[in-house]
């Protein structure tokens, strides 16, 4: 058996790895065509990385698309593909700022007001994440095509909410909500790197920590799986797999509404303006795929994100166009997923060789794969 | 004989008692849709509702949703989930904003619609032989493309003439039609404002008016793609890869082949929706707005077939239409009611079935949006925005249970290996 797992372990590390240096080969073939030099952009890049006010913000970052990517993998973990974050984490941070940003919030004590913050965020990306579960669970409506629809009617309720009438203040140019006040802020660490550490990077321990307590210390977490397995398998043995379904949005849409408010809540505006981050919910996607739904899996791949993204400013100065990292980015998910699929594939024709050759059957290679 | 029975088993389950309807039935339908639509004109004095300008409108931004119907169409009769046409679509819009730019128009669309089909044979790659999951695929090709058009449009129209980092040198335009003589005579009916003629008028005035050659191309593509997949011994085996990959594959089919075919026309249908969009104009950066996605949703109201895709994205097509060219801001109010009355015929359909939930459902919409009509007078600009994407869900909402998608639509097919 031991030699079981350590093949298992180095079939685990190979298709990342390969995949990785496929990427690489990639990209140097990409930059060579268009006229640069490889190796500047990888120095450049490296370069970036030694400056620790880029690597504190892309540890900030790291904790947004961590949050951004275990909503999704909930999802995914039982099928259901909530394309929806995006619009979830967004209508949830904008709603969430306008009601921390309230003048009737300064009263109250700072933990509260956070703590409140946070569950309005929570509720407002359920609900929105609920209607595409409720649509899915009573008329059949494909969560794909119902969360894009959301994602977009989303950008025009924010479009509307985010004006003077409604819940915002005009400040020049931008429009914003009310900034929210000093005390409902959560606190940031110092760390002397030039740019503050966010806070809310334990909230993203702690999600990720109960991410893994639910799928594998709970029965919710032991139906979610084995639904998203064999659903047939799951209704054999009594888990209601609508229940389950609706169930996982709203989680899913939950977490999701939580992405914003490291940036609301540590970050220096204090408010949802147009300045707002978005797409996240798209990278949170990538990030899930790459970190294979796993808790500690998506931690690897929130950061290589993360440091991708922010070295991207360090291209611009060798004139290398940044849109390279995305580019890199995309190939990467491309290369895992691909390279995750061959692995697989080859640890089935491993497994079943030696299943083979206990029965005592001469060769595997009649079975079929 | 076997090929027979295959498309004996393959046609059984379509045929749903909507096929039984005779064609005169259909026009009836639209009609009185038509009578309903007058009706809320007259009654709500929003003339856009169907004028010349708003038809026009409509079907500019129903086609790019229709061709991406169209990709939809072809890459799941064979079997393939493809939401990564909209990827597909953004390569289109790249190619055709940097050939269009220097080569003319046609050329534009020649080279969008290479590089949709590229788009999908990336696809192909990831979904067909290395059974990578479809949804997955997709998203992986959404991610790349952006990022890859971005790349080399920064590199190719930085310093162009006319052009930006995130945007080609304008684009010129295919021919347009206008019929002489009709057009002029019928914005006269149409200004008479009569219940009916005048309407019937305006729409067709919009059909006869400046009409993009693109736009003919994608009806005329739309019809040729039925026949082709429906009465073609061709399209039976592209089908028969999407039902039943399996028994395909033991009557001599090459799913395979069929497969990665249907994702080259998917592409290319998708890249053709792309360069639509920049043809006339030029290549920008975000240009195609999730329209790929909407297409993919009219197909799936369409029940996965030419002419419900069509409607579908007349649907869409016309709400957006109607957006576009309103400027008193008074037709998307009037879409309101619209949708208020359109509920109360669906809730009176449902409750014939014996759908009681369905039919309460509606017309609490129905209620909803009658009270939303009556009690404002305009709907905010940043709303109607998100139209198109509500009816698309109250649509499929209503509709979704009668749909049928290709049995083994999505599902990973290996060859000689076990169902």
């Amino acid at each position: 058996m031991k030699r079981f797992s350590m093949r298992r372990l180095l079939l685990g590390a190979a298709g990342p790895a390969t995949a990785l240096v496929g990427a690489a080969i990639i990209i140097v073939a990409l930059l060579l065509a268009a006229g640069h030099n490889p190796i500047d952009a990888f120095v450049a890049m490296g370069g970036a990385l030694s400056d620790p006010s880029v690597v504190t913000s892309a540890i900030n970052q790291t904790t947004v698309f961590y949050l951004s990517a275990v909503a999704v993998a909930i999802g995914f973990k039982m099928n259901l593909f909530n394309i929806g974050v995006d619009g979830q984490y967004r209508l949830a941070a904008m709603v969430a700022a306008a009601f921390a940003g309230m003048t009737a919030m300064s009263s109250l004590p700072g933990p509260i007001r956070i703590a409140l913050t946070l569950l309005v965020a929570m509720a407002v990306g359920a609900i929105w994440s609920g209607i595409a579960g409720w649509l899915r669970v009573t008329r059949g409506v494909s969560e794909v095509i119902s969360t894009i629809m959301l994602n977009s009617i989303s950008t025009a309720i924010i479009a509307f909410l985010l004006t003077p009438d409604m819940w915002a203040v005009q400040k020049g140019y931008n429009v914003s909500t009310r900034p929210i006040t000093a005390g409902g802020r959560a606190p940031n660490f110092d760390i002397g790197s030039g740019t503050p550490l966010f806070s809310m990077i334990l909230l993203g321990v702690l999600v990720g920590v109960a991410y893994w307590f639910l799928l594998n210390r709970t029965v919710f977490g032991f139906s979610l799986r084995a639904t998203g397995m064999s659903e047939t398998a799951a209704v054999a043995s009594g888990i209601s797999v609508k229940k389950m379904m609706l169930y996982a949005m709203l989680l899913s849409g939950a977490v999701a509404g939580l992405v914003g408010m490291p940036e609301l809540l540590n970050g220096s505006a204090g408010s949802y303006s147009l300045n707002f981050q978005t797409g996240i919910g798209f990278t949170g996607i990538a990030i899930a795929l790459l970190g294979r739904n796993h808790p500690v899996g998506i931690v690897f791949a929130a950061a290589l994100w993360s440091f991708l993204a922010s070295s991207s400013n360090a291209l611009q100065s060798v004139n290398i166009p940044k849109e390279m990292v995305a580019i890199m980015q995309g190939v990467i998910v491309l290369l895992v997923v691909i390279a995750y699929e061959i692995v697989r594939r080859a640890t089935v024709v491993l497994e079943q060789r030696d299943v083979a050759r206990q029965l005592d059957i001469s060769t595997g290679s009649e079975i079929a794969v | 004989m076997t090929t027979g029975e295959l498309s004996a088993r393959l046609r059984a389950p379509a045929m749903g008692p909507k096929r039984n309807m005779p064609a005169w039935g259909w026009l009836v339908i639209i009609a009185a849709g038509l009578a309903v639509v007058s009706v809320i004109r007259m009654f709500s004095g929003a003339t856009n509702l169907t004028s010349a300008g708003a038809v026009e409108a409509a079907i500019a931004a129903a086609v790019p949703i229709a061709l991406a119907g169209l990709s939809g169409l072809w890459s799941e009769r064979a079997g393939v989930v493809n939401i990564g046409l909209e990827g597909m679509m953004i390569l289109g819009t790249f190619g055709a904003g940097w050939a269009g730019y220097q080569w003319g128009p046609w050329a534009g669309v020649f080279f969008g619609v290479v590089c949709g089909a590229l788009g999908g044979l990336l696809m192909g790659v990831a979904a067909i032989t290395f059974g990578v999951d479809h949804i997955i695929a997709g998203v992986a090709v959404n991610i790349v493309a952006p990022g890859i058009t971005l790349f080399l449009s920064e590199l190719l129209f930085t310093n162009a003439p006319g052009g930006g980092q995130r945007q080609s040198p304008p684009v010129g335009d295919v021919t347009k039609i206008t019929v002489p003589g009709v057009s002029s005579w019928l914005g006269a009916v149409e200004d008479k404002r009569w219940f009916f003629v005048s309407d019937l008028a305006g729409i067709v005035r919009g059909m006869t008016t400046q009409l993009s050659l693109l736009s003919v191309l994608a009806a005329v593509l739309i019809a040729v793609s039925g026949f082709v997949i429906w009465r073609t011994r061709f399209g039976l085996r592209l089908r028969s890869c999407g039902e039943a990959p399996y028994a395909a594959e033991s009557l001599g089919v090459n799913v395979i082949r069929y497969k990665y075919i249907a994702m080259t026309v998917s592409g290319s249908m998708a890249g053709l929706g792309g360069a639509f969009l920049v043809v006339g104009l030029k290549f920008q950066d975000g240009q195609t707005r999730g329209l790929g996605f909407i297409g993919l949703a009219s197909m799936i109201f369409g029940n996965w077939r030419p002419g419900g895709l069509a409607m579908g994205a007349a649907l869409f097509g016309y709400t957006d239409g109607v957006r576009l060219y309103d400027p008193d801001n008074m037709a998307m109010h009037a879409v309101v009611l619209l949708l208020a009355v359109a509920m109360v015929v669906v809730a009176a359909m449902q409750l014939k079935q014996g759908n009681r939930m369905v039919a309460a459902s509606g017309l609490i919409i129905a209620m909803l949006a009658a009270w939303w009509y009556f009690s404002t007078d305009q709907v905010p600009r940043q709303l109607t925005v998100a139209a198109p994407y509500v009816i698309t869900l109250i649509v499929m909402a209503l509709a979704s249970q009668r749909l049928r998608m290709p049995k083994a639509d999505g599902l990973i097919y290996r060859k000689g290996g076990l169902e």
